[in-house]
């Protein structure tokens, strides 16, 4: 989180202020995510991109120009708190992928800043579906570390990405039992290892080698090692958890984060009690693997049920091309007893707050950056989508590569030639 | 071509009667020992591993103040559907309720036809996944059209109850896109069984499943061999249609003369390619860029058959045109891309735009997630179509998860829309089956109560019973 705080001084100046006016969104549902709750019929003040002041009857001043909400929804954006948008353009095609890196020297020392695209195409996409923020993770290449994460918005300016090394990602799941050498017994002793070369950096290299990290590596787990940078360990299995649990308690003040979850229904008490938050998909219930025997749709309820905090993610599509369906995802959560307003936090606020950034993104409130959707009925429902996208205070172009494909196709009795038609 | 297939499938009819009888059967014709060889008629079992599916015993039963949507384009308010012997005996408002009939009080909920899978590999690649159970694609070859994706289901993937839980009565099971030709399809009942044959759709035609573009020539250029090229791809498909009908026309002058024709060897391979030749047997084709499609459709007039489907068709919205005039349907996901450069150009509006533009188009998961809630998908689809001015109702939007995928399977006789003596193949679902919130309450099956949400009618696999996950959702 080493920028964020550089960044609200000066970024909403610097990126935003060329443009940035004062705007108002006016009758519409308002969603808070406050102790102010929904407001059946009200509106959003924004300066200079950042809230104002949020109510039912808010102060208009003469002269600001207004969105009308014409009776939709006005929410937060959504917050992806696990993608790999800017990364991937085409998952297949090695050239237009940088996800991951099996063939580096290197392992958590790999910053995603390097390679995320503000100009993918599925930053747009996602944005018009009504994503204004997200978690860039890396994935994992031939290790259990992935490499260090950055926190971004979906304007497509050239510096979206808001904060950078700002965690790590490592695979403790089965398939990261693989990549350490066959066994959870190795991937576990291998992190034990890493966490040893992190705190004895940088001696331990001034005389010679790490157990597990290379010297470089070893430098950019430092800040995870002191918990000043969040640890996101994917594990699945319920007896896993634990066993992140008991790292965790060990290895104070590391801060982990759990991602996948898929049995952590089984042991949400602990994860409570250890302030553990999970990130993990509500529609995610076969037993896809032996790690998830357990995945069921009434995980998300049963977690929140106990207390433990959980941001959900769309796992089971992917993480870049639909990132721009965690509405769906939550909306399903509903559908299998979580609350709307739980289910709906865990897709803004709540990956806020897991990253650090709670104070600044995921709710309507004086304060608050102005990211800030106009709906046209519930997000949560399949058929509602989004008419207007605000991002720290600025109204975003509502279409994409795609809505372009569209239009170019959309009439067949058009006789200009299909590649004339822009 | 003439339709010789016809009476191919009579003297197959023949050799199954004489199988009854414990006599000579599959392919092994009777010989005396005697000099006229020349003369032996050659015949052999179309349907060796023959359904043996047979429905629930339901009650006479009537569901009562639904809003319907009937799946052949009809919404009928406060209406009712009465279910006699499997079948549906009537639909529409105030039907009388027969003496002794299961009364189910819908009043405030909605019902659809039972939800239609046309592109699932349930059983061929079931949870969990494995090793041992990757079974959806026998990458050996670029044509398998020998295999039968039947042969690898597992009756036991627990992905079927869950399919069930989201409405699914009937899914085609296909095997995978890494071959030109991938082998047999199966249309099947998504009823818990012991054995696969206990699943199978009665009288469902076979399909054949084909692959355009990246898959099988990145699988086998990636090993040095052919296809390694989109060119390549189509000398594969086209060489083999011609071994096809050499041999189709070798059965057939041996059946019109036996005596001076003998029969040829059998070939496993081209058996299901003359079906296909001989329109008996659907092709399922995946193929998700326009121009690619278009070159298989000039391919199927070259050889003289009928392409049924193609399966992904990101791109069907640029050519509705081309899959109108050639009768093609076109199975799509709502909102899947960008996984591989054929799938670059997807549009949400793909379903909603090739519908409106006058083809034949449907939902389908290929996905053991993606099918527990294709009424979601459909709504997503719709929902985008509309918003870009498109008209398209709410009934008609529901045949794209029920009587198109049954068009397209040759099912529709017997299923996909709520019509008298049609199966009862019927899904109550608690609130509109296009909002997010709503769940299949009640989903029968040939008219018996296969999944009650409220009183914990729902199969539990083999594999679930005793884990973890028994009985979650």
């Amino acid at each position: 989180m080493k920028t964020i705080i550089a960044l609200l001084a000066a970024g909403t100046a610097l990126t935003s202020a060329a443009a940035a006016q004062d705007l108002a969104i006016l009758n519409g549902r308002v969603i808070t995510n406050t102790d102010q709750g929904q407001i059946s019929s009200g509106g959003v003040l924004i300066r200079d991109g950042v809230i104002v002041s949020v109510g039912a009857n808010i102060d208009v001043p003469d002269g600001v120009d207004t969105i009308d909400a014409n009776g939709g929804w006005i929410t937060p954006g959504i917050f992806a708190p696990f993608t790999q948008l800017g990364l991937i353009e085409v998952a297949l095609e090695d050239t237009a992928n940088d996800a991951s890196a099996s063939e580096s020297e290197f392992s958590v020392a790999l910053d995603v800043a390097d390679s995320f695209n503000p100009n993918g195409t599925y930053i747009a996409t996602s944005r018009i579906e009504g994503v204004t923020r997200f978690a860039v993770v890396p994935s994992t290449g031939s290790t259990v570390f992935a490499g260090l994460g950055a926190l971004g918005d979906s304007s497509g300016d050239m510096d979206s990405l808001f904060d950078t090394q700002s965690f790590v990602f490592a695979d403790l799941s089965q398939s990261g039992a693989g990549s350490a050498g066959g066994s959870r017994s190795a991937a576990w002793a291998y992190l034990e290892a890493a966490f040893g070369d992190a705190r004895a950096y940088p001696g331990r290299y001034a005389s010679g080698q790490g157990d597990a990290l290379s010297r470089y590596d070893a430098a950019s787990l430092v800040d995870v090692v002191r918990g000043r940078m969040p640890l996101i360990l994917e594990v699945d299995r319920a007896a896993d958890i634990r066993r992140a649990i008991r790292f965790a308690e060990e290895n104070a003040p590391v801060q982990l984060v759990i991602f996948g979850a898929a049995e952590a229904w089984m042991v949400a008490g602990e994860l409570a009690e250890a302030g553990i938050p999970v990130l993990m998909d509500p529609m995610r219930n076969l037993p896809s693997s032996f790690d998830a025997l357990g995945s069921t749709l009434e995980a998300a309820a049963r977690l929140d049920a106990a207390g433990v905090r959980v941001a959900y993610t769309t796992q089971t599509a992917d993480g870049y091309f639909n990132a721009r369906l965690l509405p769906q995802h939550a909306g399903n959560a509903v559908t299998n007893g979580v609350s709307w307003e739980t289910a709906f936090r865990a897709i803004t606020l709540t990956p806020a707050e897991i990253y650090g950034v709670g104070d600044q993104y995921g709710a309507l409130a004086a304060g608050y950056m102005a990211d800030v959707v106009v709906w046209d009925g519930d997000p949560l429902e399949v058929m509602s989508a989004p008419t207007h996208v605000i991002i720290d205070g600025e109204e975003t172009e509502m279409s994409s590569r795609q809505t372009r494909l569209r239009d170019r196709y959309a009439d067949m009795d058009d006789t200009t030639p299909f590649g004339y038609r822009r | 071509m003439s339709l010789d297939w016809k009476r191919w499938t009579a003297l197959l009819a023949m050799g199954a009667l004489a199988a009854c009888s414990g006599a000579e059967d599959n392919g092994e014709s009777p010989s005396d020992g005697e000099d006229d060889e020349a003369a032996e008629l050659v015949r052999f079992d179309l349907d060796p591993y023959p359904s043996t599916y047979s429905p629930q015993a339901g009650e006479t039963t009537i569901i009562t103040g639904a809003t319907i949507f009937d799946g052949a384009g009809n919404e009928i308010e406060n209406g009712d559907v009465l279910i006699e012997n499997g079948r549906i005996a009537a639909v529409g408002q105030g039907l009388e309720a027969p003496e002794g009939a299961v009364i189910v009080n819908a009043a405030g909920r909605f019902i659809t036809p039972g939800v239609i899978d046309i592109h699932s590999h349930l059983g061929d690649y079931p949870s969990p996944q494995v090793d041992a159970h990757s079974d959806g694609n026998e990458l050996t070859q670029p044509n398998t059209a020998e295999v039968w994706a039947e042969h690898s289901v597992w009756p036991q993937d627990p992905g079927f109850a869950r399919a069930l839980a989201g409405g699914v009565t009937t899914l085609h099971v296909l095997p995978g896109s890494g071959n030109l030709f991938g082998g047999r399809g199966i249309t099947l009942r998504n009823v818990a069984a012991r054995t696969v044959q206990d699943m199978k759709f009665p009288d469902a035609p076979y399909t054949l499943k084909m692959a355009c573009g990246e898959n099988p020539s990145r699988v086998y250029g990636s090993r040095g061999s052919s296809p390694a090229t989109d060119m390549g791809n189509m000398a594969g498909y086209r060489a083999s249609w011609i071994r096809a009908a050499d041999y189709r026309d070798s059965w057939n002058d041996h059946w019109d003369d036996p005596e001076n024709n003998p029969a040829p060897t059998r070939d496993l391979e081209l058996d299901t390619l003359m079906g296909v030749l001989e329109g008996e047997i659907l092709i399922q084709m995946h193929c998700y860029r326009a121009d690619q499609m278009a070159q298989v459709i000039d391919m199927s007039e070259e050889f003289g058959y009928q392409v049924t489907t193609f399966h992904h068709a990101v791109e069907a919205y640029k050519i509705p045109d081309l899959l109108a005039e050639a009768d093609i349907c076109a199975a799509v996901w709502a909102d899947w891309g960008g996984f591989k450069m054929e799938a670059y150009d997807t549009v949400r509006e793909n379903l909603a735009l090739t519908h409106s533009n006058g083809a034949c188009a449907m939902i389908h998961s290929d996905d053991a997630l993606g099918i527990q809630r294709l009424n979601q998908e459909v709504a997503k689809a719709l929902s985008d179509g509309r918003r870009m001015g498109l008209e398209i109702s709410d009934a008609e939007a529901v045949s794209w998860f029920t009587s198109n995928p049954a068009r397209a399977l040759g099912i529709a006789d017997e299923t996909g829309s709520i019509e008298a003596g049609k199966r009862a193949d019927i899904v109550i679902w608690s609130a509109h089956p296009f909002s997010t919130y709503a769940q299949a309450d009640h989903v029968y099956i040939d008219g018996a109560l296969m999944y009650d949400r409220a009183n914990d009618v729902q199969p539990v696999s083999d594999f679930d019973l005793g884990q973890i996950g028994e009985g979650d959702d």
